[in-house]
């Protein structure tokens, strides 16, 4: 029987497509990581291993373009997953944690508002904002737009994790005369660090990754990872563009698998 | 993502509902304030008159949407006739979507069905496989594409070099490289929820089928495909929607010949034509449109739980 059940789940011809999916998404970013250490002034013929590439970001004319941008980068993506991760944090414990009430459905929505809308009707909408409130565009228009979509991104990790946390471990610190306050902060925080901690790596990936946003409500001069490399991309692909991309993969990769990690203990405890 | 969505219910206690409408606070004033609000104004904006190089006059006017829709002819007095060159961007965005999520659902049922029947062990490896691309920046990911599929990009150089073509062949600036580009931006989202319904599913009917000399394929299509189908259209419309508004596949992949909504919406606000109430109004138009498609959706939705309930 075992034997049989294996058979009918399998189909000849899917794990070639599998592995031509897994082709499809990865060719590019190894093709491009590859040609980012070429010692060539052309991006098309291959001349030999070099990392020279590399030293131009950092030292070369375009250095203090990126280094700034990098700098804005890190800055507003450290704030806003922070700020975001806090705000849905405490969404979370109200909507799991708070019974049943009749905005729950609503807030729900609220939350998932930056995913269902398209990305660049949220750009529009909020640069229109921007202009008829008078907040001048620049990095502070650039940070409270990102705090607001990465809220969903960081909520959907941490609820989640509070959902597979049992209100015993509270309901018992409470019936030993704990407050309810301190039920949150010495119990159920703690429980929740790894979902708040994967919130919080995606929330900042997402902010240190978008452009669509951040190039509409940007203001003139400023620029972040993304609008810099695009910026560049427009006047013709160079490689130390490439270099500065690949670097930038190789740190969103290795935030993704800490994360994955992280949630995976989770799972095992 | 798409698995991950809570679902209606999971509520597991009222410990802190006397706090939760100060624990909602904060989300709610940032997503009231920088996003619904934001939308509010964006529909007040396409009413409005536009001002030259950027901005708008406080004055109302249907000039947008009449421009949008209307061709009054070279001086702009003639009765309005239907104005095909926005509906025809619109139209090319819809279909260039639907191809891209087609080419997702061909490369990405397979691939989640194969995840799917892999030892529990291994599974979660496997997704983290295909989700690892999604979290690099989307920028670079298209970048990267380009790179790869140019007329002398390592691509051609491969296929010319163990002799399949003789020139190489032009990928970037045709419809399918923005179907291609679209189809690598998304991808996780169709994989996704189509994984996490033949994941649930039980095999024991496909058994069942195949006991009454059902063949593989008929299995595959009369039993197993109707028990998911739930996830498959989750997939398609999650894969649908961000592609009809994308902007940097068809900006970056895509020549002008392949103009979509997204770079329409774009000059707008930063190019030359510079005209913001016209701006506003596809934007408004396009999320009307994805609107409706959620709305269909959760319709037959909340029709499919009552039908199976």
């Amino acid at each position: 029987m075992a034997g049989k059940a294996f058979d009918i789940k399998r189909f000849p011809g899917f794990l070639p497509v599998t592995i031509l999916c897994l082709i499809i998404l990865y060719a590019p970013l190894i093709v491009v990581a590859v040609y980012s250490m070429n010692d060539s002034n052309s991006i098309t013929r291959w001349e030999g291993f070099s990392l020279r590439w590399y030293v131009d970001v950092f030292t070369g004319p375009e250095a203090p373009k990126f280094k700034q941008a990098a700098r804005n980068s890190f800055v507003i993506a450290i704030i806003a997953a922070t700020t975001a991760t806090a705000i849905a944090t405490l969404a979370a414990t109200a909507m799991i944690r708070g019974g049943r009430f009749r905005l729950r459905t609503v807030s729900l929505g609220l939350i998932s508002l930056p995913l269902l809308v398209p990305e660049i009707v949220t750009a529009v909408a909020t640069l229109i904002f921007f202009n008829a409130i008078g907040f001048e565009r620049g990095l502070l228009t650039i940070l409270v737009a990102h705090i607001a979509f990465c809220i969903p991104f960081a909520y959907l990790p941490i609820a989640a994790r509070m959902q597979g946390i049992e209100d015993t471990f509270e309901q018992a610190a409470m019936d030993l005369y704990a407050t309810k306050r301190q039920a949150f902060t010495r119990i159920l925080l703690p429980l929740m660090w790894p979902g708040i901690i994967a919130g919080f790596l995606l929330a900042f990936i997402i902010s240190l990754d978008d452009f669509i946003i951040t190039n509409f409500v940007k203001g003139a001069g400023v620029e972040t990872l993304p609008t810099a490399i695009f910026g560049s991309v427009k006047q013709g692909l160079k490689p130390n563009v490439m270099a500065i991309s690949t670097m930038l993969l190789g740190f969103s990769i290795l935030m993704v698998t800490i994360s994955y990690f992280i949630s995976k203990r989770d799972d095992t405890k | 993502m798409a698995g991950g969505a809570p679902s209606r219910g999971g509520v597991t206690s009222d410990t802190y509902a006397e706090a939760r409408g100060w624990l909602l606070l904060p989300a709610w004033a940032v997503l009231v304030i920088v996003v619904l609000t934001p939308v509010l104004m964006m529909l007040v904006y396409s009413f409005l008159t536009k001002e030259f190089r950027g901005g708008v006059i406080w004055e109302f006017s249907l000039a947008a949407y009449d421009q949008f829709f209307c061709n009054r002819g070279l001086f702009g007095d003639e009765p309005c006739a239907i104005e095909w060159t926005y509906i025809t961007i619109f139209w090319r965005s819809i279909w260039q979507a639907a191809l891209a999520t087609i080419l997702s659902l061909a490369i990405g049922f397979p691939t989640a069905y194969f995840i799917a029947t892999r030892p529990e062990k291994s599974r979660a490896l496997w997704v983290f496989l295909i989700t690892i691309p999604y979290w690099v920046n989307l920028l670079i990911r298209t970048v990267s594409m380009k790179f790869l599929l140019r007329d002398q990009g390592p691509l051609n150089d491969f296929l010319i070099g163990i002799g399949i073509v003789d020139d190489p062949i032009r990928i970037v600036n045709t419809n399918f490289a923005v179907q291609l580009g679209l189809f690598y931006s998304y991808l996780p989202f169709m994989v996704l929820p189509i994984y996490a319904a033949v994941e649930r599913y039980n095999f024991a009917l496909s058994e069942a089928a195949a006991d009454l000399y059902a063949s593989k394929w008929v299995t595959l299509r009369r039993i197993l495909l109707p028990a998911v189908r739930p996830g498959v259209i989750a997939g398609c419309i999650l894969v649908f929607v961000p592609s009809l508004g994308s902007f940097l596949a068809p900006d970056l992949l895509g020549g002008a010949k392949n103009f979509m909504i997204g770079s329409l919406i774009e000059e707008q606000f930063k190019g030359m034509a510079g005209n913001w109430p016209f701006g506003a109004a596809a934007a408004m138009i396009l999320l009307t449109l994805v609107m409706l498609i959620l709305l269909v959706y959760a319709l037959q939705q909340s029709k499919a739980e009552k039908g199976s309930g």
